[in-house]
């Protein structure tokens, strides 16, 4: 592959401690370089990058369902990946409970298969804890290493009990693999549908109380401390929850927490208007009330919060064209995303870019250890090309998303994608950011 | 009006007591040796049932074939939806038949939100899920109305299971948007939050609710519901919250004695309370005729209107 010089644009890179006008030099799909004026050889291309687009080690984002296999109606691994690089993300890490469940090295295999033939964005595969998601027994999870998988969950549940979730915690000791878990206390949570609160009281719907989520983190956390495992809390939405991480914390748990941005961004009076009983605010974790997503903004803008993940769960339109009580749980995430970071994080104050791209970057390549979230010499060159100005409109019509359920389509906001770019590859260009690659 | 009626926040007061004032006139229909008038004539409304219900949907089809509508009704077992075809091709079937009105009972809060969504008939709220029932909360507006001659000013007592009753939340928005002060009692584990933001005062002693009420309205306790999950035994909840005639004697003596149905006698009230003189129970399921057919009198006249 012939070099190309990325010449101009904002270089952040909170990893090597750089943010400021340099040229990058991408040589075999690797960074050769990154510096100021960089002289340009014969040979290699150089592409001019608009003044205000920004360059930043790519994207990745730790919690996706690609829902392949067993659910292609919904997404493949193609469809996701190609959603994945129109939001800007040159990585996905993808959760296990396809059908059958990724609880085996054949399907980790297969997913990676599907990735290798799709060749967008790449794809981390994540395993089951227990053997088909059940709860009962540990899956194969040296082999799920060995085959690929980055980090275990039973995702969609939380690990069923206590021991079961210690064994998980004290095995993975050994990989240095993290334990992801979607938090959430069964019986407490009970048959609800949305967010304890006054709009569910008032439509009629079953609540699920923060506190679900909050109950089953602390006993993650503490079995963190006992076994020094690491444990992820995956899509955090109550304040309760966010205490809880501190605490792990301040205790020198290895704890991390991921928020999506519809819990920063949206709260449960959508579930009444604009749309009342609108499906596609119908997620679990549910939309939270005012109080948990300003926390939630306090926790990305003080550090407590690692990661933003987009949860991009896609449901076919007859699955979600149903009682609000009877539709799946879950909206898309990854061509929403980087816009509103922008327009609700940056823009409005909350956290500076370099911080946006630790919390979509450099921190889940850490936390998975997985390459990527740096530019530094050597490294893939996977780089996302950002457009902090742009003005986009949501449109579920225009995504590569193979399914359509998100709340955003129509919001207007500023800040978007320009390009995404895998192994030194250009695999999206945004026609409207100005960009030629 | 709105198109639809989904929800008591559908209205304002002007057209609740309108709908109200209507409902006297038909209730003298009812009282006629030919208990019919051609109002409705030509329409049709079909009457879409996916719960079992034998007082509503009876009130309902008494109410369109005393105006003359064609009515047809649908009973949709929950077994069939678990295996059959969703609710909204159901609705779109019935619509490319051309109805005028869907009344719509459903299992979930929302249904008749999602039929609106889709349906050019005229959709109205039988009863969705836990979320509202407002041709009940009309019918008892207009029962209290009638006895107290105002509902302003009034203190109306709700008792009962608040946490899953959609009469309860209909209504709240209904009494509370004409002016009584409206109170809720019932055990912790069965109010729902949020109730004060509604305007109601939130209350566990049935002694301090009741007293110097002027309308107690008790409401249905789910038997499934109460074997120690929200409350310990029917028997502990008889004696801590059922209706008796000595705390109906803390309320004003002119109190009158309300329930949607069904009753469980001897869980939420006791018989003699149920069957005693302040007792308006029966007169509720009267009005009920009347006020449906105001409902649908003057939803068809806004289908004139834009026509």
């Amino acid at each position: 592959m012939s070099k190309t010089l990325l010449k101009g644009g904002r270089v952040v890179d909170p990893a090597n401690g750089r943010d400021g006008a340099f040229d990058v030099l991408m040589d075999g799909g690797r960074i050769a370089r990154v510096g100021r004026d960089l002289p340009v050889d014969a040979g290699t291309t150089v592409v001019e990058i608009p003044s205000g687009l920004v360059i930043c080690p790519g994207l990745i984002d730790m919690h996706v369902h690609l829902r392949e296999p067993g659910q292609e109606h919904k997404e493949t691994v193609a469809t996701g990946t190609a959603s994945a690089v129109a939001g800007g993300f040159t990585a996905v890490a993808c959760m296990p409970n396809t059908n059958p469940v990724n609880d085996n090295a054949g399907v980790t295999e297969y997913i990676l298969k599907k990735a290798a033939e799709a060749n967008l964005a790449r794809v981390y595969p994540i395993g089951a804890v227990s053997r088909g998601q059940k709860g009962e027994e540990l899956a194969d999870i040296a082999e799920l290493k060995r085959a690929g998988c980055v980090a275990i969950t039973d995702d969609g549940h939380p690990v069923s009990t206590a021991m079961l979730m210690r064994r998980a915690l004290e095995y993975t000791t050994m990989f240095r693999m993290p334990v992801i878990e979607h938090c959430e206390e069964q019986t407490l949570r009970g048959d609800g549908v949305a967010h304890e609160g006054f709009h569910a009281s008032a439509l009629g719907l079953r609540g699920i109380p923060g506190e679900a989520e909050s109950i089953m983190a602390l006993r993650d956390i503490a079995l963190a401390g006992l076994t020094r495992g690491m444990v992820h809390i995956a899509h955090m939405s109550a304040r309760q929850t966010l205490d809880a991480v501190r605490w792990g914390k301040s205790r020198k748990a290895h704890v991390t927490c991921e928020v999506t941005p519809h819990h920063f961004v949206l709260t449960d009076d959508m579930l009444g208007a604009p749309i009342a009983y609108d499906t596609n605010v119908k997620m679990n974790p549910p939309l939270r009330e005012t109080a948990d997503r300003d926390a939630l903004l306090a926790g990305l803008a003080d550090g407590s919060i690692d990661v933003i993940a987009t949860d991009h769960a896609p449901h076919h339109y007859d699955e979600k064209h149903v009682e609000f009580d009877r539709a799946p749980f879950g909206i898309t995430g990854l061509e929403t995303c980087v816009s509103l970071c922008f327009d609700r994080l940056v823009h409005a104050g909350v956290v500076s870019l370099p911080r946006l791209v630790e919390l979509l970057s450099v921190n889940p390549a850490r936390i998975l250890s997985v390459p990527g979230g740096s530019l530094s010499d050597g490294a893939p060159a996977d780089i996302s090309i950002l457009a902090p100005d742009l003005k986009v409109t949501i449109s579920v019509a225009r995504m590569k998303s193979k399914s359509k359920n998100s709340p955003f389509d129509g919001w207007r906001l500023r800040g978007g994608v320009a390009a995404t770019i895998v192994g030194g590859r250009a695999v999206f260009v945004n026609e409207g950011a100005g960009i030629q690659l | 009006m709105k198109k639809d009626l989904l929800g008591i926040g559908d209205l304002t007061p002007d057209e609740i007591y309108a709908i109200l004032d209507t409902a006297e006139a038909m209730r003298e229909i009812g009282q006629r040796t030919i208990k019919k008038v051609p109002t409705l004539r030509g329409k049709t409304v079909v009457n879409l049932f996916y719960e079992p219900s034998t007082r509503t949907r009876t009130s309902f089809e008494i109410a369109e074939k005393r105006l003359s509508a064609d009515t047809l009704n649908i009973a949709v077992a929950q077994s069939s939806v678990l295996k059959g075809e969703t609710l909204a091709d159901t609705a779109l079937n019935i619509e490319a038949m051309q109805p005028d009105f869907i009344v719509l009972r459903h299992a979930s809060s929302g249904a008749g939100h999602l039929l609106s969504r889709i349906c050019k008939s005229r959709i109205i709220n039988a009863g969705d899920g836990t979320h509202e029932h407002p041709t009940q909360a009309l019918l008892d507006a207009f029962t209290i109305r009638e006895h107290k001659k105002r509902i302003e000013g009034l203190k109306v007592v709700i008792v009962g299971d608040l946490l899953h009753s959609r009469v309860l939340r209909s209504n709240v928005l209904l009494l509370t948007s004409l002016g009584a002060e409206v109170w809720a009692c019932g055990p912790p584990t069965l109010v729902p939050i949020g109730l004060d933001r509604l305007g109601v005062r939130a209350s566990t002693s049935i002694d301090e609710a009741v007293a110097d009420a002027d309308v107690i309205m008790m409401l249905r306790i789910q038997q499934e519901r109460m074997h120690g999950a929200f409350v310990p035994s029917l028997r502990e909840y008889f004696t801590t919250f059922g209706m008796t005639v000595e705390r109906v004697a803390r309320a004003k003596p002119d109190v009158i004695i309300m329930h949607p149905g069904p009753m469980n006698r001897g869980v939420e009230i006791a018989s003699e309370v149920a069957d005693g003189p302040y007792s308006v129970i029966l007169e509720q399921v009267a009005n009920g005729v009347a006020v449906r057919m105001a409902v649908l009198y003057m939803l068809a006249g806004e289908t004139e209107t834009e026509n």
